[in-house]
Formats: C-alpha cells, sequence, structure tokens
C-alpha cells in the first residue's frame, strides 16, 4: 500500500468540499441542511490547511484552522438564530418560501 | 502529484505499524466521505445532524493522524459537543416533516452535479499539473518542533499567545458578537409575563397605601 501522503489527505478534503456545494445545490427544502453543508465546506477547508501545515512543518496553517474553526462556530450561532426568527415569523423554512426581498 | 505523496510523518521502521497507519487513514476517510454524502442525501434532517456529528469525529481522527492534536480535540470538543447539538436542537425546535422534504428533490439535481462536475474537473486540472514550489521550504514562518521537544499543544499555545495574541483577542470579539447577535436576534418581549417594576416598588409608602377607618361602634361599614 502507498505512503499516506499530502495528496491522499487534499483528496478528501476535495470530496469534501465537492459534497458540501452538492448539498448547497441539491437541498432547497430546508434551510438547516444548507449551513450544515457549509459546514462540511469548512471542514474541507480545515483539512487541506492541517494537510499542508503537518507536510510543511508550519505551524501556522493549525493557527488559521483554529481561527476558520472559531468563525465556523459564529457562523452556525447567527445563522441558526436568524433561522429561529424566521421561522417564528413565518412558519415555514423552506428555501422555497424564502423569496421576501424578490431576489 | 506524485512529487506531493512523501510520507507526512518520519517513517516507522516497522512494516506492520506503518500498514495499520494506512488502513486507519483509510477507514478515516471513507467513514467521513461516505457520512459527508448522506449529511447531504438524507432525508430526515435529524439523521443528517447525526451524520454530521459522524463526519466530524471522524475528521477529528484523521486530524489526530496527521499530527495536529489539538486542533483534533478542538473539532470533537467545539463541533460535536457545541455546534451539532445547536443544529440538533434547532433542527427539533423547527419540526419540519419528512414528508416535506421528499417533494422538489431533483429538481436541482442536473444543475447540482453540474457545477461539481466542473468543481472536480477543475480539481484534477490543477492537481494533474501541481508540485510543491521548491522555496516553499524555504518559506516557513513558524517550524513545528517535534514531537520529542514540544507537543502539538504547547507549540500551537507558542504561537497563539506571542505572534497572534491580537488575532486571538480579534477571535474572542467575533465569538462575543456572535453570542450577542443571536441573544439580541432570539429574545422577545413577553407581555404576558408578570415582572417586578423597581421604580413603582420603591415610589410606594405606608402613607399612600395603608387607609386607617374610624368605624363606629355597632354600624359596620
Amino acid at each position: 500500500m502507498a505512503d499516506i501522503g499530502l495528496g491522499h489527505y487534499l483528496t478528501v478534503a476535495a470530496i469534501l468540499f465537492a459534497t458540501g456545494m452538492f448539498g448547497i445545490f441539491l437541498n432547497r427544502k430546508n434551510v438547516i441542511v444548507i449551513l450544515m453543508s457549509i459546514e462540511l465546506l469548512l471542514l474541507g477547508v480545515n483539512i487541506n490547511l492541517v494537510a499542508f501545515s503537518v507536510e510543511l512543518g508550519d505551524m501556522v496553517g493549525q493557527v488559521f484552522s483554529l481561527f476558520i474553526l472559531t468563525v465556523a462556530a459564529a457562523e452556525a450561532a447567527i445563522g441558526l438564530a436568524i433561522l429561529v426568527v424566521f421561522f417564528r415569523n413565518r412558519g415555514s423554512i423552506a428555501v422555497d418560501d424564502i423569496n421576501g426581498m424578490k431576489g | 502529484m506524485t512529487s506531493a505523496c512523501a510520507p507526512m510523518r518520519p517513517t516507522v521502521e516497522e512494516p506492520g505499524k506503518h500498514m495499520i497507519a494506512t488502513l486507519v487513514f483509510y477507514m478515516f476517510a471513507l467513514i467521513c466521505v461516505a457520512s459527508g454524502v448522506l449529511v447531504v442525501t438524507s432525508r430526515n434532517p435529524v439523521h443528517s445532524v447525526l451524520f454530521l456529528i459522524l463526519a466530524f469525529f471522524n475528521a477529528g481522527g484523521l486530524f489526530v493522524l496527521a499530527g495536529a492534536e489539538f486542533l483534533a480535540m478542538l473539532l470533537v470538543i467545539v463541533y460535536v459537543g457545541a455546534v451539532a447539538v445547536l443544529f440538533m436542537f434547532v433542527v427539533m425546535m423547527l419540526d419540519v416533516t419528512v414528508a416535506e422534504m421528499k417533494q422538489g428533490f431533483l429538481n436541482y439535481l442536473p444543475i447540482g452535479l453540474l457545477v461539481v462536475a466542473i468543481f472536480i474537473g477543475e480539481m484534477l486540472a490543477s492537481a494533474s499539473v501541481w508540485h510543491m514550489a521548491p522555496e516553499a521550504a524555504a518559506n516557513i514562518q513558524a517550524k513545528t518542533p517535534g514531537v520529542d521537544v514540544m507537543s502539538n499543544t504547547s507549540a500551537l499555545a507558542e504561537l497563539l499567545y506571542t505572534r497572534y495574541v491580537y488575532l486571538f483577542q480579534a477571535a474572542g470579539l467575533v465569538l462575543l458578537v456572535a453570542m450577542i447577535g443571536a441573544i439580541v436576534l432570539t429574545h422577545r418581549k413577553r407581555k404576558d409575563s408578570k415582572k417586578q417594576v423597581i421604580s413603582r416598588q420603591l415610589a410606594r409608602d405606608a402613607k399612600e397605601a395603608v387607609v386607617l377607618k374610624k368605624v363606629e361602634t355597632g354600624r359596620g361599614i
């Protein structure tokens, strides 16, 4: 079996990222699943950063990854709060029903 | 990408250990990817959240395998412990029916597949000609100390509390703003709840609260 190297980690990250993108497009009924897809995207990016950090022997990649985790947590909290308020006002969180701004 | 496939950690002497590391990598990677796909394709949002937790656990395993222990623990504690539970809480509170999820599932499948195919094509195209720049090794900002010198957590802390201390504080501010924002967004005034009004309580005194009546004997009020 081949050595596990940078390429393997990058492949996993790319597949996770593609899955997240696919989820954003596929799911039009539930905004929560779109938020979860965004979490998957960020997870893929984090795996990329950690893989390069370990490959190059540079700690800065892991520091950056930590900041991404922070921002992702903040984003999830705010997104879910907005969702709760939206559901309270409209009684639905289907993507098709979110047309208040006529965009 | 063949040049990039050098072993990430110093090669282990015994071949048995090496093979176990490889097998464990494939286990974590496969479960992570599979649960990622199931997050997206599940009909039931509660199942989606559970698969998200599984995906984060296995990504944490991948981090441990790569040698980033602190981030792995952070992923498990922060994501599985806090964010996923938050998701679960909201999913259960908002009560989305499973039947509602079923319709319209396939409407956007073609464009989703198109975009993902374009993305994967771009990744493959760039990966086929990509190689590590020779000067990349000279551009290292903070060299990772060996595991015999310092643990991963200590190395991260030494960077975070010295060179990146302002960014660290800024990250704290981001979390503070998110917390305040979430409270402000979801908080609502309840009209039917009874509350103390301190000023009215303090303004009240015995003279106006108590009235003495002289009742004549034998007459009643």
